[in-house]
């Protein structure tokens, strides 16, 4: 059946393309799902997959392009429209509402009604038991959402796309935070909605998951389609140079490290349910990357590091001497610097100027009695504009003008212009096109050649093996492995972030 | 005036006890303080137990009840409305004023014009908030001046006497069915179908999805800025109808009317359980929050404490209501946490 897909595919989206603003999230967004068929959708960050998912949802209209629905064209009103047309979307992050029932939850805007348009709870729980006891969990249908885990919840959402009885499923990263005995699971369930004729949408970074579950893949790179293969006759390393679209050395110059003396050290680190037992240090003139899957406590060691979170044990040193507990201002005095995740919410004011911006993390440096002197101000932000080879208008432009990867040049410059003697970044390039990759993890390595200590979270694998002297492997709050950059390749890292029995503790 | 301080206190201290249990009751344990302030009270003061002084506890009482429905139905979808202190007051006048001048209009058409002149303020605070998406504590607060100054221009300084007012609309206010005023049966009939709409039907549910995830809700297809619309106007028209009965209990409105009631009704919405960031609480609790809040009230006045204290025990019941939600979803959380970490652990 997989081999010879039916001739009308469910749904099919053909160039479709959304832009925000001057963002283009897609380009060409083309795709077609049959029944019966499990259909990978591959890509690096910012590739463009949410956002096709999106208007699969209805949630974007496409400024151009076609979708068709049996073969029909149609144009999604909104995520009603796209759930009467049969496609139920499993999201990312769990949709759920906290203070209701896992039933309510289920059938939110389409409970069952009996005599007077009233809610038939007993019909609904009747049935969410039903649909629970299919997916095979233990689980009350009238429990809170509040509390369950995001196994669970994902089960929750499992259950609304049963419930609506779809016939076409997008899963967006269903197995991100799942154990592998949550992940088996999963897959049976979608191998017996395969059996039911429904044509599902699995989007995933793990491609040994797409390779075991898929028969059909299709590669996006930067907002465009690249191709669609049938997964029997495509093979991984195919697909990674697809995804990444060129080689491996032009986008991670590394020059091997010759470390120096510690300058982070970091000793049984613990914060009550969400870190255990954190130990490792970074020393002068290396990188060394923390990996793990969403959800694995990588940016939460990062804010226990910097003080952001209260650590309930363990101790924190830079250069020898220990930092307070839960004092930024401390880990900044002490020359520590933190380029966290979220650049437009957390490392940027978006409607300052590029010079104002730079200077943030340096304004006592910059004043005298207490006036900040915008000469300076503006000095600095040059040098580092041009240290850092920013393309820009005038230093005075608004830095929400500036596209993600200068934005985040500006973001590092706030931060070295501090002269920091340890960096902490988080996601240096999500979500930022992969020429001015290149270029950041360039700044990069220089910075580290000249002896900075980078402590660098990613979820891209490629990033991590590319440019981390060492790497630490984190799983559900713990470090499960420490690798050299020399033993480190794609399946030991991705062994010891899921929990894979081979070879998982270093 | 501390022997009576204190069982309010002590009768919240017993349900800190017993927190998680009673974690999804918070009506009962209104129940439990409610009789505690009254039984001390009536051991006092025996006329407390008075049919007079009951019948009049509860005709306050419903009021604030009515409003207090209203009142869940907004903050319920993260939302609030200032403005029913105004709207009591502009529909009690405007209702005098009309009786005055038409003395044989018909009572009904009383309610109607006050249920109208609720609804219609309500529906600007609506369109305001769910449409053009201004935050609803803004709307309502300048929605909640503009009436007051409206209502002033209206009333010029002349005053509503009960002589005006038709005797069958008056009767309303003080005329009681086995005992029962018919402010508290009318109070208790809303309150009984609202809380069994909000529990069975879909409007019902989508005003609770509002609340607990706005995105999540839009998601799900819900209608969120008709049903936001639709909670303000109700809120609005039961406000109206407030104010007619406002007028039919105190047979006198001046400018004053109904001053303070927005916030001596939100007080009693989150003494009665209804989270003020939305997605939780009944009308119910809601209801009982009023009943307690004007109980507690009534106390202090039987029992001749200066009715300064009045406010500042509706204060620290506000707070203390606010600080045990408080401190009981930390409690979960935590709790979460480390039951999350034990499961790792496995």
């Amino acid at each position: 059946m997989s081999e010879q897909p039916a001739p009308v595919p469910r749904v099919t989206l053909d160039q479709a393309a959304k832009s925000f603003g001057a963002v283009r999230a897609l380009i060409d967004g083309t795709i077609a799902l049959y029944p019966g068929e499990a259909h990978a959708l591959v890509g690096e960050n910012g590739a463009g997959k949410s956002t096709l998912v999106k208007i699969l949802a209805g949630v974007y209209q496409p400024d151009s392009g076609v979708l068709t629905v049996n073969g029909e064209p149609v144009t999604l009103s909104g995520p009603t429209a796209a759930r009467g047309a049969g496609i139920s979307i499993i999201y990312q992050e769990p949709t759920l509402f906290p203070d209701l029932t896992v039933a309510e939850n289920i059938f939110m805007g389409r409970q069952p009604l009996r005599a007077g348009r009233r809610i038939d709870r007993a019909a609904m729980n009747r049935s969410v038991a039903g649909i629970l006891a299919r997916l095979g969990v233990v689980l009350d249908p009238q429990r809170q959402a509040r509390g369950l885990s995001v196994a669970d919840q994902q089960i929750v959402e499992i259950a609304k796309a049963l419930s609506a009885s779809a016939k076409v499923l997008v899963m967006d990263e269903p197995t991100a935070a799942l154990t592998a005995v949550e992940v088996a699971r999963l897959f049976e369930v979608i191998s017996a909605l395969r059996a039911e004729g429904v044509a599902v949408l699995f989007i995933s970074h793990r491609l040994e998951e797409v390779f075991a579950i898929c028969q059909r893949i299709t590669i996006m790179r930067d907002g465009r389609f690249v191709r669609t293969a049938a997964a029997a006759a495509i093979t991984v390393d195919e697909v990674i140079r697809a995804m990444v679209g060129r080689d491996l050395d032009v986008l991670f110059p590394k020059t091997p490290a010759e470390p120096g003396e510690v300058v982070l050290r970091v000793d049984h680190l613990s914060r009550e349910g969400v870190l255990h037992d954190i130990s490792f240090s970074v020393r002068r003139g290396e990188i060394v990357a923390l990996a793990g899957l969403v959800g694995a406590g990588r940016s939460e060691v990062a804010r226990a590091v910097f003080g952001i979170d209260r650590r309930s044990s363990g101790e924190v040193s830079v250069r020898g001497t220990p930092l307070p507990n839960g004092s930024p201002l401390a880990a900044m005095a002490a020359g520590v610097a933190l380029v966290p995740e979220d650049r437009r919410q957390q490392g940027l004011v978006m409607d300052l100027g590029i010079d104002r911006n730079t200077a943030l993390a340096s304004l006592g440096r910059l004043s005298r009695f207490g006036l900040i002197r915008s000469a300076r101000e503006r000095d600095l932000a040059a040098s580092w504009a041009s240290r850092l080879q920013l393309k820009f208008g005038r230093l005075r432009d608004a830095v929400s003008t500036l596209s993600g990867g200068n934005q985040q040049k500006v973001v590092l410059g706030k931060w070295l212009a501090r002269e920091p003697c340890l960096l902490i970044i988080d996601e240096p390039t999500r979500g930022i096109d992969v020429g001015t990759k290149a270029e950041v993890h360039r700044i990069l390595d220089g910075l580290v050649t000249d002896g900075l200590a980078v402590l660098m979270i990613s979820s891209e694998l490629p990033e991590v093996l590319g440019m981390a002297d060492r790497i630490l492997v984190m799983r559900e709050g713990r470090i499960t492995a420490e690798l050299a950059r020399a033993e480190a390749d794609e399946d030991t890292v991705m062994r010891a972030a899921t929990g894979q029995p081979r070879e998982a503790a270093a | 005036m501390t022997v009576l301080a204190s069982p309010g206190p002590a009768g919240t201290g017993s349900r800190f006890a017993r927190a998680g249990a009673l974690l999804r009751a918070r009506e009962v344990g209104i129940g439990v303080v409610l009789l505690v302030v009254f039984g001390v009270t009536t051991a006092h003061n025996h006329n407390f137990a008075d049919a007079n002084s009951v019948q009049q506890l509860l005709s306050g009482a419903a009021l604030i009840a009515m409003l207090g429905v209203g009142e869940t139905l907004v903050i319920v979808t993260r939302n609030v409305d200032l403005s029913v202190g105004s709207v009591v007051g502009l529909s009690a006048y405007v209702i005098g004023d009309l009786f005055s001048h038409h003395p044989g209009m018909p009572v009904i058409l009383g309610f109607a014009v006050g249920i109208g002149i609720g609804a219609v303020i309500g529906a600007i605070n609506g369109f305001i908030t769910a449409a053009l998406r201004v935050p609803s504590l803004v709307v309502t607060l300048a929605m909640l001046y503009i009436v007051r100054g409206v209502d002033g221009r209206v009333v010029n300084g002349v005053i509503i006497v009960p002589s005006n007012i038709p005797s069958a609309f008056v009767a309303i206010g003080f005329r009681t069915f086995l005992g029962i005023p018919w402010l508290a049966i009318i109070a208790f009939l809303i309150v009984v179908v609202v809380a069994y709409a909000m529990r069975s039907f879909r409007s019902g549910r989508d005003l609770y999805a509002i609340g607990s995830n706005p995105e999540a809700a839009a998601l799900a297809g819900v209608l969120s800025a008709r049903r936001v619309f639709t909670a303000f106007v109700f809120s609005g028209a039961l406000a109206g109808l407030a104010g007619a009965l406002f007028l039919a209990l105190h047979a006198e409105v001046d400018v004053t009317a109904g001053t303070g009631y927005e916030l001596l009704v939100v007080a009693a919405v989150v003494v009665g359980g209804v989270a003020i960031f939305g997605g939780s609480g009944t009308v119910v609790g809601a209801a009982l929050g009023a009943l307690l809040l004007n109980t507690i009230n009534q106390a202090l006045v039987a029992s001749r404490v200066s009715s300064f204290w009045n406010e500042a025990i509706a204060g620290a019941l506000l707070l203390g209501a606010i600080a045990f939600d408080r401190w009981l979803s930390l409690r979960v959380a935590r709790g979460l946490r480390s039951a999350e970490g034990a499961h790792r652990d496995l």
